[in-house]
């Protein structure tokens, strides 16, 4: 490991006795642990549309991003469409690789192992009858999402492999996709 | 029999955990009593299923002043020979065990305890809480959901086979109990599906030698609480995937895809009648696979080191778990396929008649290695990781009792110090 053999502190750049020192004090003042993320999003024309995140809720108070953060959906050209923007899967699939690619960096941070590069390609199946409503039997969302991660670091391939598996294990957005969630949808 | 009516020790329950502390306190000359609620060894009597063997092979049921005398010290006591076992040493260390005594509370009264139970009531000067840690079985909330065709069962109901209707049988959770069930189920040929959250494999036998063995031998059984990094992680490590079968085969996820075990991933839902479960069986089963691997290194790694590696097998690795490529996430159970669900997703301790704010927001005691800080002179034992590694073994839980009975006595030695009158009260 990097530490043995040049002596240089591992820095993946997370904090991770933050993280620990959070973990601590949420595990005493679980009330502090509930978070509502929000987002809200605005049509713009066709099937564009413009999303934007900047506050939160957490640790007992109203949060803000830095700053405010925007992401424009739209369809690509075979669907008809603009392609002014990412389709709503593909930011699912970002979505996905942010989440497990920074889990990877604060596990491997944790068990001190040095980075060098992290890289990940994914590709998610669908079968778009289900949206078009042509077959009922054929579900809307992807058949399977693949991932695949590229990782150059000072450690065995177990010891890489296990860090991407405990990754998915603390990942939100893999836990999101993996298990079922209540979505409550109105109409004001 | 006669009994005073204040001791100064009360010890709640009459299993291994109970009779190991009360041997401790017999031998420190303090004088207490067992309270059982139901006979000695009660749990092993009236909540395993028939066929259990231990999980520990017969060599490795140590308890204070008492060891295994047989001729089979590789093999795996049945639960008649496990009752047997502690029924004897029971007999052996004059156990003052009170049976069919059911405790319905524990108080603060000054500084002292009391005791109430179904048919008298003790004030103590100290208690040991020796119940156990697998009182009530965990069942998921999405257990209403399940349709009222289905009969539903917990491992403590489940008795064999012969009790569930023919037909499917969806099994959850895959430590221990779990696939030791799943395994005879589907052998008496009804079509078992299992629900594979985080799980941990390990090989029955390594290099020739029982896991166990390794673990005992290598010290890892002995790791103390206070060393570990994160005992709440350890302590809440699910059981170890082993049987005691008299061949000491393995059983893994493989070992019951073999046998026609249908894996899926975790139970997270129930919806209209289907069953959904988690799309992360790939991650769980690798994520086992990886931690097993870094077992077997840290044992090769021990018995490199430390000049064994002549008296045992060469190393080895096993096959990876086998996952399909698109394992089934709905399962519909309105279709009349699934007759039974076994709930084997875990066990917590019952606490109900324990009338002192020791619990935290889970409803665990808080406490350091057994003792209860906030409540002095109550003691916990026979939990997981409680003060070692071995904590939760018939095999570990005397070491505890020995170091606790230590800290109960030093207690009663401070107090008497503090209160000269204790002392001739005591007598």
């Amino acid at each position: 490991m990097t530490t043995a053999t040049t002596g240089k502190p591992v820095n993946n750049g997370v904090n991770v006795e933050a993280l620990f020192g959070a973990r601590e004090a949420l595990t005493k003042a679980p009330e502090a642990a509930q978070f509502k993320w929000r987002a809200s999003c605005e049509w713009v024309r066709g099937t564009q549309s413009r999303s934007t995140v900047e506050g939160f809720y957490g640790l007992g108070a109203e949060q803000k991003h830095k700053t405010k953060f925007s992401f424009d959906s739209d369809h690509p050209e075979v669907f008809a469409s603009e392609d002014t923007g990412a389709t709503p899967v593909e930011i699912v699939l970002a979505g996905l690789a942010g989440c497990l690619t920074a889990g990877i960096a604060a596990v491997a941070q944790a068990r001190d192992i040095q980075l060098r590069s992290v890289k990940a390609t994914l590709e998610a199946g669908m079968d778009i009858r289900g949206i078009l409503g042509a077959d009922p039997d054929v579900r809307n969302g992807f058949d399977g999402i693949k991932v695949t991660y590229k990782i150059d670091a000072d450690a065995s391939a177990d010891d890489i492999k296990a860090i991407v598996a405990q990754s998915q294990k603390r990942s939100a957005v893999y836990d999101i996709i993996t298990n079922p969630t209540n979505v409550t949808v109105e109409v004001k | 029999m006669q009994h005073r009516a204040h001791l100064t020790a009360v010890v709640i329950g009459g299993g291994q955990a109970g009779l190991a502390m009360s041997w401790w306190l017999a031998r420190r000359s303090i004088d207490h009593v067992i309270l059982e609620r139901g006979e000695v060894a009660n749990s092993w009597k009236t909540e395993r299923w028939d066929s259990l063997s231990l999980l520990t092979p017969n060599w490795q049921s140590r308890l204070p002043g008492y060891g295994y005398q047989g001729n089979d010290p590789d093999g795996f006591r049945t639960m008649p020979e496990t009752i047997g076992f502690i029924e004897q040493y029971a007999q052996a260390i004059s156990a003052p065990v009170h049976t069919h005594t059911r405790v319905t509370s524990v108080r603060s009264r000054g500084d002292d305890y009391e005791v109430v139970t179904d048919r008298r009531t003790w004030t103590c000067e100290t208690v040991v809480l020796a119940t156990g840690a697998c009182n009530i079985p965990v069942v998921p909330e999405v257990a209403d959901a399940v349709p009222s065709a289905i009969k539903t069962l917990t491992p403590l109901q489940y008795r064999n086979p012969l009790q569930l209707e023919e037909g499917g049988v969806l099994v959850v959770g895959a430590s221990a109990s779990g696939v030791q069930i799943a395994d005879e189920i589907q052998r008496s040929g009804r079509p078992v599906t299992l629900a594979v959250g985080e799980h941990v494999r390990v090989p029955r036998v390594y290099r020739g030698k029982d896991i166990k063995w390794w673990m005992d031998a290598s010290g890892v059984l002995d790791q103390r609480y206070d060393e570990m990094d994160d005992i709440v992680r350890a302590r809440n490590v699910p059981s170890l995937q082993l049987a005691g079968y008299a061949d000491r085969r393995s059983i893994d996820l493989n070992s019951l895809t073999a046998i026609g075990v249908k894996l899926v991933g975790r139970l997270a839902g129930i919806n209209e009648g289907k069953a959904q479960f988690s799309g992360s069986l790939r991650n769980v089963c690798a994520l086992a696979d990886l931690k097993m691997i870094r077992l077997l290194d840290t044992i090769d790694a021990w018995a490199r080191e430390n000049g064994r590696d002549g008296e045992v097998a060469s190393p080895q690795r096993f096959e990876t778990t086998a996952v399909e490529e698109s394992p089934p996430l709905l399962l519909n159970l309105n279709r009349g396929k699934i007759k039974t669900i076994i709930w084997a997703t875990g066990f917590r301790p019952d606490y109900s008649w324990l009338d002192i704010p020791v619990l935290d927001h889970k409803g665990s005691i808080r406490h350091d290695g057994g003792v209860v800080v906030e409540a002095p002179g109550l003691y916990l034992l026979g939990m997981p990781f409680l003060r070692r590694r071995k904590s939760s073994l018939i095999d570990g839980v005397g070491d505890d009792a020995r170091d606790l009975s230590a800290h109960l006595a030093a207690y009663l030695s401070d107090r008497a110090l503090s209160r000269p009158e204790l002392i001739a009260a005591r007598g």
